[in-house]
This record gives C-alpha cells, structure tokens and sequence, in this order.
C-alpha cells in the first residue's frame, strides 16, 4: 500500500562509481553491438545504465523504500534520462540523489485504481557539475495487472 | 554515423529484430540491473500473483531500444532518451525496435535530432513507446 506521505521526501546523497565491467554487462544484457560500450577501455555509459544505481543505494535508506509498493501488483510506468552534455564514463564517481516528487492516483480501465510514484534522481560528477537526471514512472495496481492493466 | 544533412526529419533506422526473448535473458538483464523483482524470474511467484508465467523487465525492452538508438547514432552523442510502457513483454516474444528523425534543432552549442522510437510485438501490439535525442556533428 502506497504511503503518500512519502510526497518530497529526498535521500541522503550517496557516491556511485561508474564502472567498465558493469558498463560491458549491461551493454551486452541490452543487446548492444557498439564497440565504444564492448571495447573502449573508457567506455561511455549506456542510455538506460543509471538504473543499476540499484547496486550503490545504501540498505533501507532509498526514498522508493519510504513509498511502500507491493511488488505483487507494482508495474512500471515509464522512464526518462536526461544528460547534460556526454553521458559519463568509466571512472566517474558520480553522487546520487533521489526525491519522490509525486504520487497520485488514476482510474484504470482494468486494473482498478492505479496509483502512480513518480521520482527523480540527480547525478553530479566529482566538479559539482550535474551531469544525469532520472525521472521515473511506477504504478501500483489495485488487482494483479497483466497487458495494460487487464 | 549519419550527420546532420543526412538526418532529415523521417529518416528512418534500420530496422532491428530480437529474440525470441528467453527467460535467460530476463535474468542476465536482472542480474545487470540489479533489479531483483522476483516477477520476472520466479514462476510461482508470477503466478501466485495473478499471471500466466513470469514476464520480462520493462527495463530489458527499454535498453534493448536504447542500445538500437545509440548503435544507430553514437553512444557519446545521445542526450535523452525515455520510454512509455504499453504491453507486457512474455518469454518467447519477438521484438522489433523502428525509429525516425521527428525534429531538428540547431543551437545551444550543438545539433540536435529527436527521435521518436518504437518497440513491437509479434502481431503488432507496441511494447514501448520512446524517444531519444542525440547530438550530430
């Protein structure tokens, strides 16, 4: 059950190293054929790569926590990534912020009330440049949701 | 990689076809993630939940699409990219990524296209619905 008070709640910063290894992993997990992300020693990071920020937020401090999903009836919305110039690259030691800057409720057409918990995290390079934003869309469903909501 | 005056608004990206998606592949995504939701792996939760079988991440689509924009148009040069997800994706599903030039804009220090990006199904449902921008030289 979704917790709306979690409405502006923001994390404590957190450090996030950009790695080649997991750069290679997650290229060739995404199906990628580009030889900057295979073979680059410093290879950039792919668009959607932020989302392993997973590895690096400390245990039981993530604002997601706050926001209590069922993970039964939890679907996700919709994702964006933003880059203020290059995507960074290996290397980078990256800090991490993450705010819940929504959560609001819609009627879905089969899947009962959705409520959806939108957050947005902040990525700043070591000169204080920031360099990434996240924005991400999650819904709980009020029944068990298979295609669009059915 | 295509410039600017090749990019016209329409330009189309080959067409790129994937899978059939396995249940190894939902699990290498999770495992590069770090996205551990059991939905995705474990049948008996999916199915104690409500669904037919385990499906896949929305992210693995959604990087699926991202790597076909920036193979297409450089991994140095793309500057947003988001997605929308429609319907589900299930093991066994073949996937097709589509994408064209929607918009062109000069300045702010550089050029830039906007994508508008497709995932579909087998049978034609979308899967995903993007968009991406990207600097051109």
């Amino acid at each position: 059950m979704v917790d709306k008070n979690a409405i502006g709640a923001i994390d404590e910063p957190f450090m996030m190293e950009v790695e080649r290894g997991k750069i290679r992993e997650f290229a060739r997990a995404t199906m990628s054929h580009s030889p900057e992300y295979l073979e680059d020693p410093v290879p950039p990071i792919p668009p959607t790569f932020l989302t392993t920020v997973a590895f690096w937020t400390p245990p039981g401090e993530s604002v997601f926590a706050k926001v209590k999903m069922d993970l039964r009836r939890l679907l996700h919305g919709g994702q964006e990534y933003r880059f203020f110039g290059p995507p960074p690259k290996a290397g980078t030691k990256l800090t991490v912020q993450t705010r819940v800057a929504d959560i609001y409720e819609k009627e879905g057409k089969r899947g009962g009330t959705m409520t959806f918990v939108v957050t947005v995290t902040e990525f700043t390079d070591e000169t204080g440049k920031v360099v990434a934003e996240a924005r991400s869309s999650a819904i709980e469903t009020g029944k068990p949701a298979t295609k669009e909501g059915e | 990689m295509a410039t600017w005056d090749e990019l016209a608004l329409g330009m189309e990206a080959p067409e790129r076809t994937v899978g059939p998606l396995t249940r190894t592949d939902f699990v290498r995504y999770q495992g590069a993630s770090g996205d551990f939701n059991p939905i995705h792996h474990d049948e008996e939760f999916a199915q104690s939940a409500g669904y037919p079988s385990v499906f896949s991440v929305g992210m693995l689509q959604a990087g699926i699409l991202a790597s076909f924009a920036t193979d297409w148009l450089g991994p140095d040069n793309v500057r947003g990219f988001g997605v929308q997800f429609r319907e589900q994706v299930w093991p066994g599903d073949t996937l097709v990524c589509t994408g064209k030039v929607v918009d062109r804009k000069e300045g702010e220090g550089e050029r830039t296209v906007d994508l508008e990006l497709l995932v579909t199904r087998q049978g034609g449902g979308a899967a995903i619905k993007g968009w991406a921008t990207f600097a051109v030289a």
